[in-house]
């Protein structure tokens, strides 16, 4: 098929399932059905994309309309793009059967419109994913940001609308001041915004500067949760799991990393940076955060909450990555998305399910949950061991690339932060296991596992987290494209 | 036929009016306000057409030329308002029938609808006009028409706003006048394009300074820029939803017009940006709106007042990209003229549809509106989306350009706290939305959505609003030819 066709569809494709999931609003088997489907078909049409793609020489560009003089809204499908829109859509199929056991097993009110919501981030981040230019990335970023908050604020009530708030107040907040006037800087600069590999900054502006618009875009683009812009993330905690587990390990938080990455390896050009070194800042920026909201995490009793702040260190992670720009740390970052969003939509989903079959949502609660809940435990510590970056899990993999890159540009303060926040990531996460399997209960455990739904969604991201270990070629492979 | 189109863009009008009185019928005068809009409204669209071919139309009133006679002057930035004002006039009066007979005395409408027109017909021909003396009687006879029309609020405080708006209107008026009399004095004419050949030679005098500020001055009180602005919020405020709709979308936006020709073309900018520190002044002037209207709109109650801060607040954005001096910065301030009118119109027609369903336009009364009045609540949201500036709505446009101004003017603090200032919007926006979706009303008694004679017109400037906001050749496209006419490049 035609790729500007296939393109468009990964948009039109969950903007068509919304109507569809509206109408069938009477039966709910029905509804879940369409969700499933919708996402499915989009990660077929991903998936034929990304074929399609790979085998072309030169990159195909489809303006869906010309703005303004000299400005469009286009897509264009790319590597990193790819792997993004791979992994969205692909766990937004895990996410929907997730949902269905939850949903239903803490009977939610207006289930519908989550559905519906959920449908249209989905196709905004897929507008995240092929923007061709800032403009396009720019609008579906906003996009992505105000789709979401009804999702956020789902229960209605005033904590949600708190949580809501500074969700919203500050994603908007900061890109509209920072993102936005980025943008409009390139623009006056070079007269255009497009992504083109190797950038298109080189020679136009000098290396300050070039440090400046770096930060602007870093703290500009609030959902990558770089300190002090990392507020609306546990913030947006008060939502139902399965937004927190897809939009907040994958969707929102990605579609943050993913355009400070793609900004940096298309709008700055990789050389042009790692010539001039103007990411130093920004670099120890990443750091700081990744040590903070790790030391952070290590405070929190809620398990949603630590997982957030967890979620906050990892991000600057890929931040960092991209920041220290070196052939290997680019292949890095764009492997720690993957990595990432399988392990920590993994700790979501389990969260959740402790949640929705006991009740439980702090982690002083969960002595001895492992023996009425091992499945569920047992995917925890899958989960976890990838965000430590241990083996037999896709982190190890993913942070073996930004080591290597941090040693090839002989970064070694980084190689020293990364060590510690593994320390750190081992500290706020292996407690859980300890508690839930070594020690005996307050008092007597009444429940079982999770709902089957649940399971099986868990089974699959475990699945994923373990084979991205096993088998990283293909995703390697795209992402060896990113770093050349 | 086709020759005579400027003269009858302003006559159809002015005769309709009396045939309203006339007539005195509400139905027949509201047909009559319709079918005249509409025809205005394709008057203006030919002669944007003949613009476009042949750049400028010059028309001599009665036959006699000018500098004897009068003469009509169409260049793209007036033909382009005449468009606008005469469109939203078209929705306007299509929208009115049930809101005007809610709000307004049933003896009393065929009124109204003379009012109207003669209004429409001031709008008009303070566009159109080429003549500085002329300008002034248009503007009294819209101003004088606009006091009679607010006055006829329901509320009891419309006749004490409209008071305040006639002093104040009055003053700037007889500021104007007095400004093209000095310029009269020195240069023996009133015609603009002969005024803008020979002020030059007298650019020294202090008598032309004096004529600038008093036709700046004047002007200003007639846009409402702060702080002259104190007539304008009490007046949208307590005047019927149509003539607020109306006002907010023409009225302020045909006195911004005159700003820009008297600045750019009569006296030249060279005389006003170079000579003086006009733009330092004007672009203060028009921060400080920003910032106070917009903070003052994040504390209104009544939905109505809240609208009319916030056309402050663009009111001085307009301000600002005029005063940069640049092609970006005027883009931006001739397609805010047009971007505003049709989010601003679209968001208090809109308040015409509340107060006639519930009768009221204060923020708790509109909680839970999402689910009750979906089609509405969704209107105020499109239109509020425009007035942040969100991508994908006329408002981002016009916030694009000017910011591209500031920075081609090496102004960045000024880049910068425009996009912070557009976070005000967001907070008085996100206010109403809050209201409307996320609060449900304690009033459990049923309403029905507005009549769909209101929500249709409605529709048109919200779905404009998105398509301009997506397709901008006809909108920035014109405004950016018009801004390269004015600067000469």
């Amino acid at each position: 098929m035609d790729i500007n066709f296939l393109i468009i569809l990964t948009i039109i494709i969950p903007l068509a399932g919304v109507p569809l999931i509206l109408l069938s609003r009477n039966s709910p088997n029905l509804r879940e059905f369409i969700t499933i489907l919708t996402a499915s078909i989009l990660f077929l049409t991903n998936l034929l994309l990304t074929i399609n793609t790979l085998g072309l020489s030169e990159s195909k560009t489809f303006v869906i309309v010309n703005f303004f003089p000299g400005g469009s809204i286009q897509l264009t499908p790319e590597p990193l793009g790819l792997i993004f829109g791979l992994i969205a859509s692909g766990l937004w199929i895990v996410t929907s059967i997730y949902s269905i056991g939850y949903m239903r097993g803490k009977n939610e009110k207006n289930q519908t419109r989550f559905y519906c919501f959920f449908a249209l981030a989905i196709a905004a981040t897929m507008g995240v994913a092929y923007a061709g230019n800032l403009i396009t990335l720019f609008i579906f970023y906003e996009a992505l940001s105000l789709s979401t908050y009804p999702l956020v604020t789902h229960h209605q009530s005033e904590s949600a609308k708190q949580g809501g708030r500074t969700y919203l107040g500050v994603l908007l907040t900061t890109s509209v001041v920072f993102f936005l006037f980025g943008i409009i800087w390139i623009w006056s600069i070079t007269g255009t915004t497009e992504f083109v590999s190797g950038g298109i900054l080189e020679n136009e502006i000098n290396p300050y500067l070039t440090g400046i618009l770096i930060l602007l875009f870093i703290f500009g683009i609030g959902k990558a949760g770089v300190m002090p812009f990392h507020r609306w993330l546990p913030a947006a905690m008060v939502a139902p799991t399965p937004v927190s587990a897809l939009l907040h390990a994958v969707a929102v938080v990605k579609a943050g990393v993913f355009s400070v990455l793609k900004i940096t390896v298309y709008t700055f050009g990789v050389e042009n940076l790692s010539s001039n070194g103007a990411s130093e800042f920004a670099m120890y920026l990443a750091a700081i955060t990744i040590v903070a909201a790790s030391i952070i995490a290590l405070k929190q009793n809620n398990i949603k909450k630590m997982l957030a702040y967890s979620t906050v260190s990892q991000l600057s992670y890929i931040v960092l990555a991209a920041m220290i720009v070196s052939s290997n740390s680019i292949i890095g970052s764009t492997l720690h998305i993957a990595s990432h969003a399988f392990g920590k939509i993994t700790l979501f989903f389990c969260a959740g399910a402790i949640y929705v079959a006991s009740g439980k949502t702090e982690i002083s609660q969960l002595k001895g949950i492992g023996k009425a809940m091992p499945l569920t435990m047992a995917a925890f510590l899958i989960g976890s061991l990838s965000i430590i970056g241990l083996p037999p899990t896709g982190g190890f993999i993913s942070k073996w690339y930004i080591l290597l890159g941090a040693i090839q540009q002989e970064e070694f303060i980084i190689l020293l932060v990364l060590i510690i926040s593994t320390l750190l990531s081992v500290a706020y996460l292996l407690p859980v296991i300890y508690l839930s399997f070594f020690l005996t209960p307050d008092s007597k455990i009444d429940h079982g596992e999770a709902p089957t739904a649940i399971l099986i969604a868990l089974g699959i991201s475990v699945t994923l987290t373990i084979l991205l270990f096993l088998y990283p070629t293909p995703i390697f492979q795209i992402a060896k494209f990113i770093g050349n | 036929m086709l020759s005579q189109l400027p003269a009858l863009q302003v006559v159809i009008p002015l005769i309709a009016a009396p045939l309203c009185v006339i007539l005195r019928n509400k139905e027949i005068s509201c047909l009559v306000s319709q079918a005249v809009s509409i025809v205005s409204f394709l008057i203006s669209l030919i002669l944007l057409q003949q613009v476009l071919n042949q750049n400028v139309i010059s028309y001599a009133l009665g036959g006699w030329l000018a500098p004897i006679g009068i003469e009509y002057r169409l260049d793209i930035l007036n033909t382009f308002i005449l468009v606008i004002v005469s469109g939203i006039s078209s929705i306007v009066t299509i929208y009115s029938k049930k809101s005007i007979e809610h709000e307004i005395d049933s003896e009393k409408i065929y009124l109204f609808y003379t009012g109207y027109l003669l209004m429409f017909s001031g709008l008009l021909g303070m566009s159109i006009t080429g003549d500085a003396f002329n300008v002034f009687v248009f503007i009294e006879i819209s101003s004088l028409s606009s006091y009679a029309m607010i006055a006829m609020g329901k509320d009891r405080r419309a006749v004490s706003a409209s008071f305040t708006y006639l002093v104040m209107g009055t003053v700037g008026a007889t500021f104007f006048l007095i400004g093209v009399g000095l310029m009269y004095a020195m240069t023996g004419t009133l015609n603009m394009a002969d005024l803008a050949e020979r002020l030059p030679k007298v650019y020294e005098t202090k008598a032309i300074l004096v004529s600038f500020a008093f036709i700046s001055i004047g002007i200003l009180l007639k846009l409402a820029l702060f702080p002259l602005h104190l007539w304008l919020p009490n007046a949208y405020t307590y005047a019927p939803s149509v003539v607020s709709a109306f006002l907010s979308a023409t009225a302020t936006k045909v006195a911004i017009y005159l700003l820009i020709r008297f600045g750019y073309t009569v006296f030249g900018s060279d005389f006003v940006f170079i000579k003086y520190p006009t733009a330092e002044i004007l672009a203060s002037l028009a921060i400080v709106a920003i910032i106070v209207c917009s903070l003052v709109a994040i504390f209104q109650t009544n939905i109505k007042r809240l609208l009319a801060f916030s056309s402050l607040a663009q009111v001085g954005y307009i301000i600002l990209g005029i005063s940069l001096n640049n092609l970006n910065g005027l883009t931006a301030a001739i397609v805010h003229i047009f971007n505003h009118a049709i989010s601003k119109g679209a968001l208090f027609l809109a308040m015409g549809c509340i107060a006639l369903v519930i009768g009221s336009v204060k923020i708790k009364d509109m909680e839970g509106l999402g689910k009750k009045m979906p089609f509405t609540a969704f209107a105020i949201v499109i239109g509020g989306l425009s007035l942040i500036g969100v991508p994908l709505t006329a408002g981002f446009i016009s916030k694009w350009y000017i910011i591209l101004g500031a920075l081609d003017k090496g102004w960045w603090v000024l880049a910068i706290l425009l996009l912070l200032t557009s976070l005000l919007a967001l907070v008085y926006v996100w206010r109403i939305i809050e209201a409307m979706y996320f609060r449900s009303s304690e009033n459990v008694y049923k309403i029905n959505e507005a009549p769909i004679s209101m929500l249709i017109p409605m529709y048109v400037l919200v779905i404009m609003t998105i398509y301009f906001g997506i397709e901008t050749s006809f909108s920035a496209g014109l405004a950016s030819e018009a801004a390269k006419f004015l600067i000469g490049t």
